[in-house]
C-alpha cells in the first residue's frame, strides 16, 4: 500500500458530474413532445457532483453508500453505459461487468452457442472464446446439459451459465454490482473465491455492495459516496467504520422513522378470512432509544401491536430469521385457548437482555396458525434488525466462551 | 470505427443468432429461408399472369428481382427502427459500441437477401431467362452499395426511434410510400421521361433498376449512375453515423 503512488492508474476520474432529468410526466410520442411541451417539464437531479478518484491497477475497490447515493450510477459511468455531463473518465483496458448476466441469450439455442454470443458481447474474439469455453463449462457445472437449449434450463442453471461466462472473461477491469445472490450457497462461495482469484491475477475490481462483509472480504480500498460527493476514501476498514457510524448516528432518527412507519403499510395476510394487521413495531434499546443498527449482545426490547380482522382462535408464531431464511429464534403464543377478538389490539413484548446474534440482517416475521399448527397467514417480514460487527466471528449465534490460541489452560 | 472492428465477433454472433434462432422449432427449419421467397414468387406468378396480366413479359420475374432488394431496404428501415429499443436490457447494462446493433441487424437482413438470391438464380435458370455472366460481375458491387445505403438509413432510424417512439410508425408508412416512388412494381419506361429526374434522385431507384438490368434484362447497368449512388450512399452512411453518434450518448436515459 505504501507504493501506491508508483502504481499504474487504471481508472482515472476527474471532476465527474452527472445530472439526471427526472420527468414529471414523460411522453415518448412525437405528438406528446410537440403538443404537450408542458409535460416535458423535468427537474434535474444531481447524482454525482464533481467527483474525482483514481483506481490503481490490480486493486479491489468497494463503492459504498445508501440507496440512491449514486454508486450504481458511478459504476455505469465507468462502464461507459452512460456519459458524464462534465469531467473526464479514463479507463485503461478491457472492462467486463457483472451488471447484466446472460445478455443476448437466445432460449432456443444451446448453452454452448449462447456462451459464444454472450462472450462476444463482452468483446471477446472467437479464438479467445474457443480457448475459454471448456473452463466456462466446467465452472458452470453444466457439462451434461451444455448442448441442450437454454429454455430447458432451470433459472438457477441459467444464472450459473451466465455468471460463468461473465466471470471467466479475461478482463483488465471487472465491475461488479450486488452479486453473489446467484445459485446455492456452494456456488456462491465458489464465486467469491473466483473473484479473489481474479483479483490475485492482477485484475482491477470495482465492487458495489450493501454487504459490508462482502466488501471487507474482497476490497483493499473503499469509496463512500454520499449526497453526490465522495464522503470518504481510503482503507476499507476505516471507510466502513465511518460509514457505519454515520448511518448509525446521523441518520438514525430518519431510518428509525422509516422502520416504524413501514409496518403500518404491511397489512398483508395470505388468508383473506383471517387478516392480521400489524399496527406498530418498536425496536428500542435499554434506554428506550430507537436504533437501527446493533452490535452483538446488546439489550433489545421489541413491542409489536397487532390485531385480527375477525374473531379467531389462532396461535401466533413469532420468528427472528436471518436474511437467508435460517431461523434464529421462534416462539408460539396463544390466548390460552381463547379466540382473538375482532379488532382488539394485542401486544407482544420481548426483552432480549443480550441478543447474541452475530453480524447479519435479521427479519422479524409473524405467522398465524390454527390449533393443529396449519398455516393460516403470515406477515413476513415486518421489521428488520441489522447486526454489525467487525470481529472474525460469523454464524448465527454468539456462543459465549473464552478462547485463546496456544493457551496455557489444561483440561484437568 | 476501430472499436467496431474489435467487436466484429459480437456482430457475427448476433447475425448467427438471428439466422439460427429465427426458424428454430419450426418443422422445416432453415429451409424456410428458401421456401418463403419461393412461395411469394408463386403468388406473384399467379396474380400477375392469371388474375391481372401486366404488359410485361415474365412480369413475375420483373417484379421479383426488384422486390427482394426492396424487402431488404424496407425491413431495415422499419425493423431497424427497433434495433436499439428491442435490446434495451442489453444496452442499459453492458458497454459495447452501440452501432453494433444496427450493423448486426442490417447484416443479418443482408445475408437473408443473399439466401433469397439463391432462389432468384434457380428460377432464372429454370424459367429459361438465363444468366449473363458479364452482367453478374457487377451484382456484388450493387449489393455493397445498397448495403452501405441501407446501413446509413438504419443507423439514423434506430437512434431517432429511441427518442421518438412513434417514428417507427412513420417509417412504416414512409417505406410504403417510397416503394411506389421507386420502380418496384412498375417499370421506369412506363413513367413519363420528365419524372425520371425526380425518380432517379432516389438512390433506391437506381439500385432497383441496376438489379433489374443485371438479372432480368441481362445487361450491364449504367455504371455512371451507380457511381453517383455509391457516393450518395457513402454520404448517407456518414450522416447516419454522425446522427447515431450524437444521439447514442443519452440512449440509456431515454428508455
Amino acid at each position: 500500500m505504501n507504493d501506491i503512488e508508483n502504481r499504474e492508474v487504471t481508472i482515472q476520474v476527474r471532476n465527474m458530474s452527472k445530472k439526471f432529468r427526472v420527468y414529471f410526466d414523460k411522453g415518448h410520442m412525437l405528438k406528446e413532445k410537440l403538443l404537450f411541451t408542458a409535460r416535458n417539464r423535468y427537474e434535474t437531479r444531481t447524482i454525482l457532483d464533481n467527483i474525482s478518484f483514481d483506481i490503481y491497477k490490480g486493486e479491489a475497490v468497494g463503492l459504498i453508500g445508501h440507496n440512491g447515493c449514486g454508486k450504481s450510477t458511478a459504476l455505469k459511468l465507468l462502464t461507459r453505459i452512460i456519459y458524464p455531463d462534465s469531467g473526464t473518465i479514463n479507463v485503461k483496458g478491457r472492462v467486463s461487468s457483472l451488471l447484466e448476466l446472460g445478455a443476448g441469450f437466445h432460449p432456443d439455442l444451446s448453452g454452448r452457442e449462447n456462451i459464444y454470443i454472450n462472450a462476444s458481447i463482452f468483446g471477446l474474439k472467437r479464438k479467445e472464446i474457443d480457448e475459454k469455453i471448456q473452463q466456462i463449462i466446467l465452472f458452470s457445472e453444466l457439462e451434461d446439459f451444455i448442448d441442450n437449449p437454454v429454455r430447458t434450463y432451470s433459472s438457477g442453471m441459467y444464472m450459473r451459465l451466465a455468471f460463468s461466462v461473465a466471470i471467466n472473461v479475461k478482463a483488465d477491469i471487472l465491475l461488479v454490482d450486488e452479486i453473489l445472490a446467484v445459485g446455492d450457497a456452494g456456488f456462491q462461495a465458489k464465486c467469491l473465491n473466483k473473484i479473489r482469484e481474479i483479483k490475485d491475477s492482477g485484475t482491477t475490481i470495482v465492487l458495489v455492495s450493501h454487504s459490508m462483509n462482502q466488501i471487507k472480504e474482497v476490497c483493499d480500498r473503499c469509496i463512500w459516496i454520499n449526497n453526490a460527493k465522495v464522503a470518504a476514501m481510503g482503507e476499507t476498514e476505516e471507510v466502513i467504520t465511518k460509514y457505519i457510524t454515520y448511518v448509525d448516528e446521523i441518520e438514525k432518527s430518519k431510518l428509525a422513522n422509516e422502520l416504524i412507519g413501514r409496518p403500518n403499510e404491511l397489512k398483508v395476510a395470505m388468508n383473506k378470512k383471517n387478516d392480521l394487521e400489524i399496527l406498530e413495531v418498536k425496536i428500542v434499546d435499554i434506554n428506550s432509544v430507537d436504533k437501527r443498527v446493533w452490535g452483538i449482545g446488546e439489550s433489545i426490547k421489541i413491542f409489536i401491536k397487532f390485531r385480527f380482522i375477525a374473531n379467531i382462535y389462532a396461535k401466533i408464531r413469532f420468528e427472528i430469521a436471518r436474511a437467508d431464511g435460517i431461523v434464529a429464534y421462534a416462539n408460539v403464543f396463544d390466548r390460552n385457548g381463547e379466540n382473538f377478538l375482532f379488532s382488539e389490539e394485542n401486544q407482544l413484548y420481548f426483552n432480549f437482555k443480550n441478543l447474541n446474534l452475530l453480524a447479519g440482517k435479521f427479519y422479524l416475521m409473524m405467522y398465524i396458525e390454527n390449533g393443529n399448527g396449519e398455516l393460516l397467514g403470515s406477515v413476513t417480514p415486518f421489521a428488520e434488525i441489522d447486526i454489525l460487527d467487525d470481529s472474525c466471528r460469523y454464524g448465527i449465534s454468539n456462543l459465549e466462551c473464552e478462547c485463546e490460541l496456544n493457551s496455557k489452560e489444561e483440561i484437568k | 470505427m476501430q472499436e467496431i472492428y474489435e467487436y466484429r465477433e459480437m456482430i457475427l454472433s448476433l447475425v448467427r443468432r438471428d439466422l439460427k434462432g429465427r426458424y428454430k422449432n419450426s418443422l422445416l427449419g432453415f429451409f424456410w429461408t428458401f421456401l418463403n421467397p419461393l412461395l411469394q414468387l408463386m403468388i406473384y406468378t399467379f396474380a400477375f399472369s392469371v388474375v391481372m396480366p401486366m404488359g410485361i413479359e415474365n412480369y413475375y420475374m420483373h417484379l421479383f428481382v426488384a422486390l427482394i432488394p426492396w424487402i431488404f431496404f424496407s425491413t431495415c428501415m422499419t425493423g431497424g427502427a427497433r434495433a436499439i429499443i428491442d435490446q434495451q436490457d442489453m444496452v442499459k447494462k453492458i458497454y459495447f459500441p452501440r452501432q453494433v446493433l444496427p450493423i448486426a441487424f442490417v447484416t443479418s437482413q443482408f445475408v437473408n437477401m443473399l439466401l433469397s438470391f439463391v432462389v432468384v438464380f434457380a428460377v432464372l435458370i429454370v424459367s429459361g431467362i438465363g444468366i449473363n455472366i458479364q452482367a453478374i460481375v457487377v451484382l456484388p458491387a450493387v449489393m455493397v452499395i445498397q448495403y452501405l445505403f441501407v446501413l446509413g438509413i438504419a443507423l439514423a432510424c434506430s437512434a431517432i426511434s429511441v427518442y421518438y417512439r412513434d417514428m417507427e410508425q412513420i417509417f412504416g408508412i414512409l417505406s410504403i410510400g417510397l416503394m411506389y416512388a421507386s420502380p418496384v412494381v412498375y417499370s421506369l419506361n412506363s413513367v413519363p421521361p420528365e419524372f425520371h429526374g425526380i425518380l432517379n434522385s432516389n438512390p433506391m431507384t437506381v439500385l432497383i433498376v441496376a438489379y433489374r438490368d443485371i438479372l432480368f434484362y441481362k445487361q450491364i447497368p449504367d455504371l455512371k449512375c451507380l457511381f453517383i449512388v455509391l457516393l450518395e450512399s457513402l454520404c448517407v452512411v456518414i450522416v447516419g453515423w454522425c446522427i447515431f453518434e450524437k444521439l447514442q450518448r443519452r440512449f440509456v436515459e431515454e428508455f
